[in-house]
């Protein structure tokens, strides 16, 4: 059964994003930031985490969920460390995501080229 | 006074010019097209053994010029002029092949609307007795022009059924003030016109009602009607732009349909080739018209042929200001008459 | 003048939008819905894996994050994720691979442009938007709490 929620809530969030794309013109880019920024705000607003706590991995693989980490981060590391924390709590705690995709990324950059289209 | 001008926008040639040779070389993807048996050259590898996707479409641009040269007995110094563009920033490939052959050379940048931009000065600069042989030669790279203008090559996304597809491709042809080939006979230079179109991913009805506005002043400038060509052909407007300039045309008074044709939707079949509404880029009526046209004309299977090379004069930097997309069409004529 | 541009340029675009073909909003929806839930369901797999060899949820979960970043962007090496995106859309542009992929891609492009000006910055041409926007959403976020907190 919790397979289903996580293919339900990832699937719907995806749907969005297409729905964005087909029926205005945002490209790939806007709607990465839209809902990196989206999920940011509703988790301030405590309206992701019933979202998370339904769809699980479904509502924290999809971009949204990237801003769930980044506001859930800001928002706990205040509990602890006060204003610091707010500052650095969100680049904490997505930190080990963002890091891998740098690294790594530069790595698969060196390594392959291009390829042409058919 | 100017003796040679017809109307608003034409010039009648005294001397026409001739079309003494023509080649055209192309990627792989256009090879399986439908007109896959007229270029002269198909490429296996779009890479062509250089070390970028812009080297490469030099290399391409290079091979086309000197092979058309080679088909009508010239050498780089027989040829008093080089014309011609690409897509890329300060016209790189271009700029690049005309380093190698060390002809004299004018860059010219009209987008997709480069080849008839070139044929027409070439044109002028024979009939007005400053040249005898000049080559107009254009190309375009899908890669090249991807990764400039929109994403980069393994970038996820989805094209709209309105995109269109660049043309990997070059045409070289040249003119000259004697021998035999199809005659330049008028050309007529277009405005820019701009009907606030900004979508980046329909370029064909950005750069339709420049096309229409071209094909109705030549046809009120030189006083003929549309069945006196055998084709008329844009550049690369695709499905939609295909739409558009007719609808636009007989809102004119003009019916076209009969001899119309849009050199994007002939070098692809959209259908099977994923091509989504048609090919695109200077290469598109560059490659089409030297590689498939020219034969046509040579074996007199059609006379009259009205050219009309179509750009979106866009930047990269115009659209991420929100600035509308402007048209621009440039009409050749060529004959055999 | 200006006025009547105007309103010719937006019957214009009207009677463009109304000949232009539209995307298939159905199909392409069901795409996206069903390989974007089967990322998060494969996703959630290997998490339950990782708990139950005794990690708790938080590690698990951001492992997961990091192998399905490295995954897409081998993919995207082997110039296989845009043709697959191409497909599914938004279902693997929306979740992280799709951010992993826009990382990989301007930055392979722009090899031959050197590895500090090529690679380096082109690396962040995509995804820096995304970075900047999305860290500044949590500084702000951060900083509202502490003053409500």
């Amino acid at each position: 059964m919790e397979y289903l929620y996580v293919f339900i809530t990832g699937g719907i969030i995806c749907v969005i994003g297409q729905l964005l794309m087909d029926a205005t013109k945002l490209t790939p880019a806007h709607v990465l930031v839209l809902f990196v920024v989206s999920g940011a705000v509703l988790t301030g607003l405590g309206l992701y985490q019933p979202i998370v706590e339904f769809g699980n991995s479904g509502a924290t693989i999809p971009l949204p969920g990237f801003g769930y980490s980044l506001a859930k981060g800001a928002m706990e590391a205040v509990q602890k460390e006060g204003l610091l924390g707010g500052i650095k709590g969100g680049v904490e705690a997505t930190a080990a995501g963002v890091a891998a995709a740098v690294v790594f990324g530069y790595a698969v950059a060196l390594i392959f080229s291009p390829k042409s289209k058919s | 006074m100017a003796v040679k001008k017809i109307g608003q926008q034409t010039i009648q040639f005294q001397n026409p010019p001739k079309a003494i040779s023509a080649y055209s070389i192309v990627g792989p993807k256009e090879g399986q097209g439908p007109l896959n048996i007229w270029f002269d050259e198909v490429l296996e590898d779009d890479m062509c053994q250089e070390k970028s996707f812009e080297k490469a479409e030099g290399r391409m641009l290079r091979n086309t010029i000197i092979s058309a040269m080679k088909k009508c007995k010239k050498t780089p110094k027989d040829i008093d002029y080089m014309l011609g563009g690409d897509l890329l920033n300060q016209l790189m490939s271009t700029s690049y092949t005309a380093r190698d052959l060390s002809i004299p050379f004018f860059g010219l940048y009209g987008a997709c609307s480069t080849m008839t931009e070139s044929i027409s000065l070439a044109s002028v600069l024979i009939d007005g007795g400053f040249a005898d042989h000049v080559i107009a030669a254009t190309s375009s790279h899908f890669s090249t022009a991807e990764r400039q203008f929109r994403f980069p090559l393994e970038h996820g996304n989805q094209r709209p059924p309105t995109a269109q597809w660049t043309v990997t491709g070059s045409g070289a042809l040249i003119l000259s003030s004697e021998g035999s080939g199809p005659m330049v006979t008028h050309i007529t230079t277009g405005k820019v016109v701009d009907y606030g179109i900004s979508d980046v991913n329909n370029m064909g009805a950005a750069m339709a009602p420049a096309a229409a506005d071209t094909i109705a002043t030549h046809l009120s400038d030189t006083g003929r009607m549309p069945d006196f060509y055998d084709m008329i052909l844009t550049g690369d407007l695709g499905e939609v732009g295909k739409k558009i300039v007719l609808d636009m045309l007989m809102g004119k008074g003009f019916s076209i349909e009969k001899v119309y044709n849009d050199c994007g939707l002939m070098i692809f079949d959209n259908s099977k080739q994923d091509t989504h509404s048609g090919g695109s880029g200077c290469g598109c009526s560059a490659a089409v018209f030297c590689g498939y046209i020219y034969k046509q004309l040579q074996s007199k299977k059609v006379k009259n042929i009205l050219l009309v090379s179509t750009g979106a004069l866009l930047s990269t930097i115009s659209t991420q200001q929100g600035e509308s997309i402007p048209g621009i069409a440039h009409a050749a004529v060529f004959s055999t008459a | 003048m200006n006025m009547k541009k105007n309103q010719l340029n937006k019957k214009y675009n009207k009677y463009v939008k109304d000949i232009s073909p539209k995307p298939n909003y159905l199909a392409n929806s069901i795409k996206a819905f069903v390989t974007g839930g089967l990322v998060c369901v494969f996703g959630f797999a290997i998490q339950k894996l990782i708990i139950s060899r005794g990690i708790d949820k938080e590690t698990a979960g951001t492992i997961v994050i990091i192998l399905l970043v490295c995954l897409s962007q081998l993919l995207t090496g082997f110039g296989v994720y845009d043709k697959l995106a191409k497909y599914a859309g938004a279902g693997l542009i929306v979740p992280i691979t799709g951010f992993a992929n826009s990382v990989v891609a301007p930055a392979m492009e722009y090899k031959r442009e050197g590895i500090v000006l090529g690679v380096g910055a082109k690396l962040f041409s995509l995804a820096g938007p995304v970075l900047v926007c999305g860290y500044s959403a949590a500084v702000v976020i951060g900083i509202i709490y502490t003053l409500i907190y």
